[in-house]
């Protein structure tokens, strides 16, 4: 089954005529079945023109009237970000990716706060998106790296999730699902919410999680896991020799007040029964070693 | 974005919220003049550094008297102020903040930062003020009382009051302190501050509730809309490194090893760091190249981790994904012959055209270590740091 995407959904991209989205939605349109999948752009100012085929629509709402998508994906700048994502969870979408890095805190407490009751899910803000290898991906990710298989993959960061996929396709292990979840202090679903859908999934085995320091999210994955999770977790936590009180390049990767150390989050997991690492070199291996 | 006290109480001021009388100055002549100015007869002299702590690192001191004013003034100005957020070097101070006197009752504390967890703003009250917020945390959590606020009908008078009373704030002056800490909150959220903190928050023999302290920080995506705030900034109490770096987005921040680390992605790059520090080095820098590293920003990031005499090595990680490996490796080249690289430079290459990213590696004459992975990668540039720099430069 996979989660959250697969061949039968639909994505229009919010801000389909900016480099960044054109570059990427003809990258996810090359890959698997997008030519399908990628069925609308979005664009106040452009509705009746098209993106190499693809139909722009002024607003979500139309986008998602006219082709039946039910899934968008944002790459509009960060002071218009936030307000996009708002048009797609009014929209009643199902899932919204927004890869659009720098969004100021204060307009996601506000997306998150109008996003309560409703029924889209969000992943991301600052992330690389979601990828169902072999059927459809999402996002800014490198397709060709990816294989199907059966390992769920989920972290807070691009190129270290690119580096983990890498260890496991050396080892013959393809994945279900990969999803950033976004390197932001205020975002959409957290590693607890993609492994319960990971562990309700017929087609994931087990489960590679790639933390970082700052917040607690990852603590708050491990304690349900250690009651909840029926699949084998591995799971690595960039950031040891992070010093406290620095922003590491991700606005919420930070030691703030002694809270969020990665030897923190690595104790709680492993007292869940989460096998956990201190190597980034071997999540590949630590992973093949729980199957 | 950190600012200094007197900046923070100037932006409060505007929500409402009570605070001394005080000048800021930059000499010594200055500072005797801003008390005259104030009047009175008991003034705070207070250096204005980013970093906390001040007050025990001997840099908030009282003065009785125009002469003990004057003498204060000259002993901070210009001191290495040493407190536990400055590291052992401590920060110069060029600023000083002359505050009226207060005659204090009692001390409180207020804080303000993002709760993650709960996605709101959430406000931190306690009667014990004066103290690390942290050390309160830990040993005495009940004392900490916290709000979380709700975004669009903001801190309401009721919630506001409660929680006042909670810090035990008498009754007489509860309705001060509710206002007060409204204000805080409209403050913060206006501003789009990433923390406030008053510490202490004071009640005065007067019975009035002041911010007798006051720390503001916001948060660098929302600069774009503040102006006012950007305007405020004082890159003394900024590393120059860092400022450099932020030049050419690049995302700098230094350490205290000897292994340069260059790599794309922040997740990667903290890997990175911790890979080195397991295989037995010590990385002298994190820097994550971002996305969308040209050979101008790789370039950059080379002379940046040069800066550093401590520097033994460099490791350069790149996983190629829409960043192709023979770009970057051309980067590398470029930036490696233009910087007359002196020290030994492990490359791993990973990714979107990794062979062709080899290649122009080895071709290009340089002395480059190839790595084939993170742990090799690792391994070879904590050896290459042991040995003698002298032995293996690569002056091109």
């Amino acid at each position: 089954m996979s989660i959250l995407i697969n061949r039968n959904s639909r994505v229009m991209t919010q801000g389909i005529t900016g480099k960044t989205g054109q570059f990427h939605t003809r990258m996810c349109r090359d890959y698997a079945n997008g030519k399908e999948c990628f069925v609308a752009g979005v664009n106040p100012r452009k509705p009746g023109e098209d993106f190499e085929g693809i139909p722009i629509y002024a607003t979500v709402k139309e986008a998602k009237q006219q082709t039946g998508a039910n899934v968008s994906v944002i790459y509009v700048p960060p002071p218009f970000a936030a307000a996009a994502i708002d048009e797609a969870v009014e929209a009643e979408l199902d899932l919204v990716i927004c890869i659009t890095e720098g969004i100021p805190v204060r307009d996601m407490i506000r997306t998150r706060y109008n996003m309560q009751g409703k029924k889209t899910r969000l992943i991301g803000p600052n992330c690389p998106g979601i990828i169902t290898p072999d059927e459809l991906k999402i996002g800014i990710m490198p397709g060709y790296i990816h294989k199907k298989g059966r390992i769920g993959v989920v972290s807070r960061s691009g190129t270290l999730t690119y580096e983990a996929v890498a260890q496991l396709m050396a080892l013959g292990l393809g994945q279900s699902t990969c999803i950033g979840i976004g390197g932001d202090p205020v975002n959409g679903l957290k590693h607890l919410d993609v492994l319960q859908l990971f562990n309700d999934d017929d087609e994931t085995d087990a489960v590679l999680m790639v933390g970082e320091i700052g917040g607690s999210d990852e603590e708050d994955c491990a304690r349900w896991v250690k009651d909840h999770m029926r699949k084998p977790v591995a799971g690595f936590i960039a950031g040891v020799t992070a010093p406290p009180g620095k922003r590491m390049g991700h606005a919420g990767a930070i030691i703030s007040g002694g809270k969020g150390t990665a030897q923190e989050k690595l104790d709680v997991m492993e007292s869940c029964g989460i096998k956990v690492t201190r190597n980034p070199a071997e999540m590949g291996k630590l992973l093949k070693s729980v199957l | 974005m950190k600012i200094h006290e007197y900046q923070a109480k100037e932006i409060l001021r505007q929500y409402g919220v009570a605070t001394p009388q005080g000048i800021a100055c930059f000499s010594v002549d200055e500072a005797v003049n801003a008390a005259k100015q104030l009047g009175g007869d008991v003034w705070a002299v207070k250096a204005q550094i980013y970093a906390g702590g001040r007050g025990k690192g001997g840099g908030v001191k009282v003065a009785r008297s125009l002469d003990e004013l004057r003498r204060r003034a000259g002993e901070i100005l210009g001191m290495r102020l040493v407190t536990h957020q400055t590291g052992a070097e401590g920060q110069i101070v060029h600023r000083l903040f002359i505050e009226q006197g207060v005659r204090i009752e009692k001390e409180f504390y207020a804080g303000m930062v993002v709760d993650r967890r709960q996605q709101r703003v959430c406000l931190m009250a306690s009667s014990e003020g004066g103290m690390e917020i942290e050390k309160v945390a830990a040993e005495t959590p009940e004392k900490i009382h916290k709000v979380f606020i709700d975004p669009i009908a903001g801190l309401s008078q009721q919630q506001a009051q409660e929680i006042a009373q909670k810090m035990g704030i008498p009754a007489q002056s509860l309705p001060g302190a509710a206002s007060l800490l409204q204000g805080l909150y409209r403050a913060f959220d206006e501003t789009d501050a990433s923390l406030l903190e008053i510490n202490p928050l004071a009640l005065t023999a007067e019975k009035q509730v002041i911010a007798l302290d006051a720390k503001m920080n916001f948060d660098d995506n929302a600069l774009f809309r503040h102006s006012e705030i950007v305007a405020l900034r004082d890159l003394d109490e900024e590393d120059p490194v860092e400022i450099e770096a932020a030049k050419y987005e690049l995302s700098y921040i230094p350490l205290d090893g000897n292994i340069g680390c260059l790599v794309n992605g922040a997740g990667l790059a903290m890997a990175t760091m911790d890979i080195i520090k397991l295989y037995g080095g010590n990385p002298a820098n994190f820097l994550d190249v971002g996305g969308g590293a040209t050979t101008e920003k790789v370039t950059e990031a080379f002379k940046l981790m040069l800066r550093n005499p401590k520097l033994q090595a460099i490791l350069v990680n790149i996983f190629g994904g829409i960043m192709k490996c023979d770009v970057i490796a051309e980067g590398v080249v470029a930036a490696a012959r233009e910087v007359q690289l002196t020290v030994p430079l492990v490359v791993r290459l990973e990714g979107t055209n990794v062979d062709l990213g080899k290649k122009i590696l080895a071709d290009s004459g340089l002395p480059i270590i190839s790595a084939t992975d993170m742990a090799d990668a690792a391994q070879k540039a904590v050896n290459a740091a042991k040995s003698k720099p002298s032995s293996c430069g690569c002056q091109s």
